[in-house]
């Protein structure tokens, strides 16, 4: 019995041995040199491998990072100038400060505001929708609410909300990686400059009919009228295709052209209320109360 | 043995409630808005402006670039307005809307509706005669005729194909123009032979239209080069690439067209076009369109004029009956849903649909049970469940190795699913991406 | 014109007509099928039968019910007819004199173990009316083999003890160096085994029944004739030749087919959607597999009955086999002529 033992002791032990000496051998010969720089960025990096920086992952971005003569047009929009910084002063390079972004949904064409017309019966998926028709809506710019983007997003900053069938933006989870951006059919979600305390105008419409037009199918689209374009003192909206643009680069977020918006269209999130000498010239609209509802979503 | 194509296919009701209805004409609209992208390639360039007079056959939309069409008035009146309108694309798209007044074509028409046989013009004035009717697929692809006849180098066409399959459950547009304009058919079919220069002309005809396949045998008794074929009756036996595997047991490659193996097809309703432009000089200003469906009243076939708006024709045949949930441009099987009858007739309309509420909305779906159905239907030999997996993964570059752009797009699939699941939905999604990523990588 | 719409009207993307199948219709189809095999189980083993049978039935459709319902969270899902199917199976492949607590535990473990843990119906790799089955034949060894005699409605529940298989008879008698010849002088004839006149499991002793139930299932277009056939057909093979090489060593074919839970498993469990190619090629490659691990143990190894160990190992290979025998693509050789 105990010979038994024994020889299988030795030959299996003998077996791993003889296993070992093959790993190391094969481990010797195929081994591949890798900058150790890559790992150290990739430590850095906040291995959230979400693609924002435009590559499929931190350690490929890090690789990239390491080739990378200048850091022109490499940026990672998780970890900010903040991680861009490190990174550059361990590779002995320079990084450039970039503005922080938050993404914003530009339509506010809730059930209340924009008549369902029809009833989509499909697969839930807005691409489908998007490829199919204009949506259950006569919009064929707005959000076909199906939540394509909130699947995308990796940092759970966004939800549908049931009641207007948008979806929403957390912006202090937001890290503008883009993923909803890129998901979004219709290119409702833009990538703004985030200033202070979150402050944002924006106007949440991408209607490009005409304004008669697209006011029958929703109260709160841009009718293209120019009143807000009119009113800036920076230059900072666009007029385009029936449809302002407010450059989030240029607006001082002065909060003129809010008021002067027929519909409601443009946004104002996260400021104080305005003093009542204003308010009181100002149109009791349903704007107001969309912006509140936001601020306590947020 | 009927000749028919080999893998997969189904069976769905025909219910070709029309089929005994003789085309009737209808009364011409108080105004009509005529797309200027009724095909698939470029849009046509307006020629007119808000406020000119147009005339019944002239030009109002010139081709632009190799892959388009020319648009025709289809009345005579003043224009409206060009701007965009709802068409069956689901989208507002340039139109130009008219006026109607009174009916005055313009002269170079012939209007007799003599029966013109004799074929007196060369094959490429037949093609620019085409080219200027602005003749396009009438099957409903709305491909433009002239490119399918402009054979490329090296390549050469034998064998060409008139499609009288209308597989479709509910269409019998294509079925009463071969019982009625049967003559003209042919005539028109061995202008396109001509053109292409092709000895061998085949007319295939599903076996559930005895009388139209009797018809045309008739007829094309005295065209030897000339001969109809019965088709078994199994959807999508008028597909293409069915057609043609069935017909001549060529099969077209993947990612290939009908060309590469020699042949081309062509639809009744383009042969009958084609028959009017080159022995008429009439351009492509109307066409058959079916209105069924299981609760219409008068299930009819109409010809219309191009830019009708489909209430009118729904309201010829009877009304809209009260419990429709559903509209479709086309047929139950690769037809377009809509979400409005103020969509104008094109020039690959059909027919129109009107389902009934009740069997308008999808069951609920539920897991695959992988039991193979999808797989042995796919008239393309293609896995449907897989592909709809591999799209809701997002991984697109298997989607792409598992020939989803060869989908047809027949629906097949998704009919036959047990589980109801939206199988095609997702193929389209996946072809839709792969062939972004395709244009990327270009 | 639109008010006589009273409903939104729905838009969706083709097709808009749908056939008539569903998951349902296909799991009452097998159902069907079954009903023959079940009666002659009534008329050779009495009420055990129906007792064994709708214990099965019964515990797979709560065992189903409650895991989907309150530990997946998800909507239960047993109307779609799988777990009768399921429990139908799992009943079919046990002996009637089998303590009913195990039908429950065995249930459980179809259930549960075959069926859940993957995800529910359409992600288990295995069959779960099998693995539930195999469970208690590895676990329970005693129980599962010992058969009753067929006595009809005069079966005893509790003390039958005789009556062994015919393969059993078989693996015995050999094992004894026993001839072929006198083995065969205890087991009756082909003719009465084709009626189901043999112990056995409750669903799979009446060859004739499980026929009708193959035609049925063959007509309904519910399954293709690719999996029975070729199971059935490498059986007989190899077993013919191994019977006419050496005759008093192995039963003849015709032996093999009626016997044991052949028809059964090639018919009903082997075919199960979920767990069986989806190509022909792939179909006939996976029979193949199950006749010849079926044969090989039945003639070389510890069990009589090889069919079961045949289906559970041949499901693994299923991916492999639907990754390599993808149907014949369209267009995809150009032949010309």
């Amino acid at each position: 019995m105990n010979s038994v033992l024994l020889f299988t002791i030795i030959s299996l032990s003998l077996l791993g041995l003889i296993a070992a000496l093959i790993l190391y051998f094969i481990a010797q010969k195929f081994k591949v040199y890798e900058d150790p720089r890559i790992d150290k960025v990739e430590d850095i990096l906040p291995s959230a491998n979400c693609g924002g920086c435009g590559f499929p992952g931190c350690r490929n971005f890090a690789e990239v990072l390491v080739k990378a003569d200048t850091f022109d047009d490499l940026f990672c929009p998780v970890g900010g100038n903040e991680v861009m910084a490190q990174a550059a002063a361990l590779l002995g390079k320079e990084a450039i400060e970039v503005d922080p972004k938050v993404a914003v949904v530009r339509c506010s064409g809730s059930f209340e505001h924009r008549p369902r017309t029809n009833f989509y019966d499909g697969a839930s998926n807005c691409t489908i929708v998007h490829n199919l028709y204009t949506g259950d809506t006569d919009c064929p710019f707005g959000c076909v609410s199906l939540g394509e983007c909130v699947d995308a997003c990796d940092f759970e900053a966004m939800y549908m909300d049931e009641k207007t069938g948008l979806p929403v933006i957390i912006d202090e989870k937001c890290v503008a990686c883009g993923a909803c951006v890129e998901a979004c059919p219709r290119d409702i979600i833009e990538l703004r400059k985030r200033n202070k305390k979150d402050r944002k105008i924006f106007v949440s419409c991408i209607n490009e009919d005409k304004g008669g037009i697209a006011k029958q199918y929703c109260a709160v689209t841009c009718t293209g009228c120019t009143k807000c374009f009119k009113v800036c003192e920076y230059d900072a909206i666009i007029m385009n295709n029936n449809l302002a643009f407010i450059d989030s680069e240029k607006c001082k977020l002065c909060r003129k052209c809010v008021t002067e918006c027929p519909t409601n269209a443009i946004h104002e999130i996260n400021f104080p209320p305005r003093r009542i000498k204003i308010e009181t010239e100002a149109k009791p609209g349903e704007g107001e109360q969309i912006s509140t509802k936001k601020v306590s979503n947020n | 043995m009927l000749k028919s194509f080999p893998r997969g296919g189904v069976h769905p009701a025909e219910n070709k409630f029309s089929a005994g209805n003789q085309i009737t004409k209808l009364p011409l609209p108080k105004t009509v808005t005529i797309p200027l992208s009724q095909h698939i390639g470029t849009p046509a360039e307006p020629t007119v402006q808000r406020g000119d007079m147009v005339k019944t056959g002239q030009l109002i939309g010139k081709y632009k670039g190799f892959v388009s069409s020319n648009i025709h008035s289809s009345v005579s009146g003043k224009v409206l307005k060009v701007d965009k309108a709802l068409d069956s694309s689901g989208y507002k798209r340039t139109s130009v809307v008219i006026e109607v007044n009174e009916d005055i074509w313009i002269t170079k028409i012939d209007r007799s509706s003599d029966l013109r046989k004799e074929i007196t013009v060369s094959g490429d004035e037949i093609i620019n005669k085409i080219l200027d009717a602005g003749i396009v697929g009438m099957g409903g692809a709305a491909f433009p005729s002239h490119v399918k006849m402009s054979v490329p180098k090296g390549k050469k066409c034998d064998i060409l194909i008139l499609n009288g399959v209308e597989c479709e459950p509910y269409l019998t547009s294509d079925h009463r123009l071969m019982l009625e304009k049967g003559e003209e058919i042919l005539v028109g079919f061995r202008l396109v032979m001509k053109a292409l220069n092709v000895k061998k002309g085949m007319v295939g005809i599903e076996n559930n239209k005895p009388d139209a396949i009797s018809h045309l045998s008739q007829i094309a008794q005295q065209y030897p080069e000339l001969e109809v074929f019965p088709l078994k009756v199994k959807y999508p036996q008028g597909g293409e690439k069915q057609l043609i595997k069935a017909l001549t047991g060529r099969e077209v490659p993947s990612g290939g067209l009908p060309i590469d193996v020699g042949v081309v097809v062509h639809n009744i309703g383009t042969a009958y076009a084609v028959y009017d432009a080159v022995q008429k000089n009439k351009p492509l200003i109307e066409r058959v369109v079916t209105v069924t469906g299981n609760d219409v009243k008068k299930p009819s076939n109409f010809l219309v004029r191009i830019g009708t708006p489909l209430n009118q024709l729904v309201e010829a045949a009877g009304g809209i009956p009260a419990q429709t949930g559903k509209i479709v441009n086309g047929g139950p099987m690769m037809g377009k849903a809509m979400n409005s009858l103020e969509v104008p007739v094109t020039k690959g309309t059909s027919g129109i649909l009107l389902i009934p509420e009740k069997e308008s909305k999808r069951k609920p779906f539920r897991p695959c049970i992988r039991c193979a159905k999808c797989i042995s239907v796919c008239p393309m030999g293609l896995e449907p469940f897989l592909l709809m997996t591999l799209t809701e993964k997002e991984i697109f570059d298997r989607v792409e190795k598992d020939k989803a752009l060869d989908c047809i797009e027949c629906g097949s699939c998704s009919y036959i699913c047990p589980a109801n699941r939206p199988l095609l939905d997702y193929i389209r999604l996946g072809k839709f991406r792969v062939g972004q990523i395709i244009r990327n990588r270009k | 014109m639109y008010e006589k719409i009273n409903k939104l009207i729905t838009v969706s993307p083709s097709p808009h007509v749908h056939s008539a199948g569903s998951t349902q219709k296909l799991m009452t189809g097998v159902l069907i099928a079954l009903i023959p095999a079940f009666v002659i189980g009534i008329i050779m083993f009495g009420w055990g039968t129906l007792i064994v049978t709708g214990v099965a039935v019964i515990s797979c459709l709560v065992f189903e019910y409650v895991i989907q319902k309150y530990l997946l969270k998800k909507e239960p899902s047993v109307t779609d007819g799988s777990a009768v199917v399921t429990g139908v199976l799992l009943a079919f492949s046990l002996p009637v004199n089998i303590p009913f607590w195990l039908v429950i535990l065995g249930s459980l473990v179809a259930i549960g173990v075959g069926k859940m843990t993957f995800g529910g119906l359409g992600n288990n790799p295995f069959n779960p009316a099998l693995v539930g089955r195999v469970f208690l034949f590895i676990s329970f060894p005693v129980q599962l083999t010992t058969w009753p005699a067929p006595k009809g409605f005069g079966t005893s529940l509790t003390d039958a003890i005789t009556g062994a298989t015919p393969l059993g008879i078989i693996k015995e008698g050999l094992r004894n160096s026993d001839s072929m010849d006198t083995i065969m002088q205890n087991i009756r004839s082909s003719k009465e085994m084709l009626y189901g006149h043999m112990g056995g499991s409750l669903g799979e002793v009446a060859a004739i029944a499980l026929a009708i139930g193959f035609i049925y299932l063959i007509m309904k277009k519910i399954i293709t004739w690719h999996i029975p056939i070729t199971i059935l057909g490498t059986i007989a093979l190899f077993t013919g030749i191994m019977w006419l090489i050496e005759p008093t060593q192995n039963a003849s074919p015709v032996f093999h087919l009626l016997t044991g839970g052949a028809i059964l498993g090639a018919i009903f469990m082997a075919t199960d959607y979920v767990t069986s190619p989806m190509t022909p090629k792939g179909m006939i490659i996976f029979g193949v597999g199950i006749g010849l691990i079926t044969v090989v143990i039945r003639r070389f190894g510890a069990y009589p009955e090889g069919i079961q160990f045949g289906i559970l190992i041949m499901n693994a290979f299923v991916p492999l086999i639907n990754s390599y025998f993808k149907p014949k693509r369209f267009g995809e050789e150009v032949k010309n002529g």
